[in-house]
């Protein structure tokens, strides 16, 4: 039976009908249409479905929207500033050609978003271990983690 | 998820345990999910109603008395344990085993209760937590017992708590004085993988002397298991290389691994000998460099 339940996304509240077996990613997706999130194997090796909950990075296709109640999710869509404008990871990946098919892009953005929190001043090998969970397919990590390092290096100036 | 479950949700461990005792085993608990989210999806299980302990309140967190005792809420994440600077301290290789399991994400969710309660034979925290001769504490309707992490798993995906009991606690004696720990985990993609074989090694060395050696394996059998038969040829001996290799010789005939996709079971076993070798070894340096201070440490080897 669906229920009604109250989701914080994006700073914003939505209200809506889920079953209790919905994943994350299924809600955020197919129910609200924030498809930057990303579905890939559905079982939490890839890494696409990446979305912050309370600041730390979670794979939404494993975690049921119920749990998901009273929690601050973020997703690609809501990192952008209040103009509408990059975030400087993003600007950083776009600068570096770290984006190639893109699937992966919005997992390892804010997977990287919650590592730089964390730790500003990541070594690449703190960036290539945080990223373990993340697959890419195309690019074969290297740019992307350029692009991390130097959003880092930026923030610090 | 196609698979359909009613979804109920307690806020203290007594709620969750009559919740159990309602539903029987139509009931699964759900911590963080990751296991078993995936053991729903892929339909090895298909339980009515999952009951979410999650939310409970104080179950989650890292305390020590005044023993240097340390017990950990069943709820704990893997990386609270991971990232805990205490843990660090006194018990580095279950903070260092924690580190080997998924990624970031998966051990931001994931608990140290559900890594055990799951059962599998390769579980990450379970040869170092073995090997420190950890308890488990488990509350069922007529109140709470403990039982030896030793006895607590009962094959592949089982364990010995009933329908109505859930894990609520893993005690972890203090480290002995001089006492060091690694955990070895042999898998191909590292802590995203699941380890082909695990080796946790626990000993001190007093004047040359091996003591407290404790050494347990994972993905070697059907659950995580104590290597009696290594530690004894250890235990109390003049550490020497030829006494190192007739342990390791001892853990690789008392394993009883299988063969899977992974690896078959005899590559399992030379990896058991190959590994518990190295870690009886690293254990030793690290006796001999800082014998003063208890640390540990966990090492993928791929």
């Amino acid at each position: 039976m669906k229920r009604l339940i109250t989701l914080r996304i994006n700073g914003t509240e939505e209200e809506l009908h889920v079953e209790p077996w919905w994943s994350l990613s299924h809600v955020l997706r197919d129910e609200l249409s924030l498809i930057g999130t990303k579905e890939g194997c559905a079982g939490g090796h890839c890494g696409a479905c990446t979305v912050l909950i309370d600041g730390k990075a979670v794979m939404s296709c494993l975690y049921l929207a119920m749990k998901a109640r009273g929690k601050e999710i973020m997703t690609i869509e809501g990192l952008k500033g209040k103009d509408g404008e990059l975030h400087p990871l993003q600007d950083a990946f776009i600068e570096h050609f770290a984006v190639q098919c893109g699937y992966c892009i919005p997992g390892m953005i804010l997977t990287a978003k919650a590592m730089l929190d964390e730790n500003p001043n990541p070594t690449e090998e703190e960036i290539r271990a945080g990223l373990n969970g993340n697959v890419c397919r195309c690019t074969g990590y290297v740019k992307i983690v350029d692009a991390i390092m130097s959003a880092a290096a930026e923030a610090k100036v | 998820m196609a698979v359909r479950f009613e979804y109920l949700e307690s806020r203290a461990v007594h709620e969750a345990i009559s919740l159990l005792s309602r539903y029987g085993c139509a009931a699964k608990l759900i911590a963080g999910g990751t296991d078993l989210l995936n053991e729903i999806r892929s339909k090895q299980i298909a339980p009515e109603y999952i009951i979410d302990i999650g939310a409970i309140p104080g179950i989650d967190s890292l305390t020590y008395d005044d023993h240097g005792t340390l017990s950990i809420g069943a709820l704990a994440t893997l990386r609270t344990l991971e990232i805990s600077p205490q843990l660090k301290a006194h018990h580095a290789v279950i903070s260092r085993a924690a580190a080997q399991i998924g990624s970031i994400a998966i051990r931001n969710v994931g608990t140290i209760g559900g890594n055990l309660c799951h059962a599998s034979p390769a579980a990450d925290t379970a040869p170092g937590l073995l090997a420190l001769r950890a308890k488990v504490k488990i509350a069922g309707p007529a109140g709470e017992r403990t039982v030896a992490l030793d006895d607590f798993f009962a094959g592949p995906g089982r364990t010995v708590l009933a329908h109505d009991e859930m894990l609520v606690e893993i005690e972890v004696p203090a480290m002995p004085p001089h006492t060091k720990a690694v955990y070895l985990k042999h898998a191909i993609r590292g802590a995203a993988d699941l380890a082909i074989v695990g080796v946790a090694v626990m000993a001190s060395l007093d004047d040359g002397c091996c003591r407290n050696v404790k050494i347990a394996l994972g993905a070697v059998a059907p659950t995580p298991m104590r290597a009696r038969g290594a530690e004894s040829i250890l235990e109390g001996k003049m550490l020497n290389d030829a006494l190192i290799e007739n342990a390791a010789r001892a853990a690789s005939e008392e394993c009883r691994p299988i063969t899977d996709v992974r690896a078959s079971a005899d590559y399992r076993r030379q990896m058991v000998k190959v590994l518990t070798q190295w870690a009886i070894k690293r254990v030793f340096a690290e006796n001999k460099q800082v014998s003063n201070e208890a640390t540990a440490e966990t090492t993928t080897v791929s």
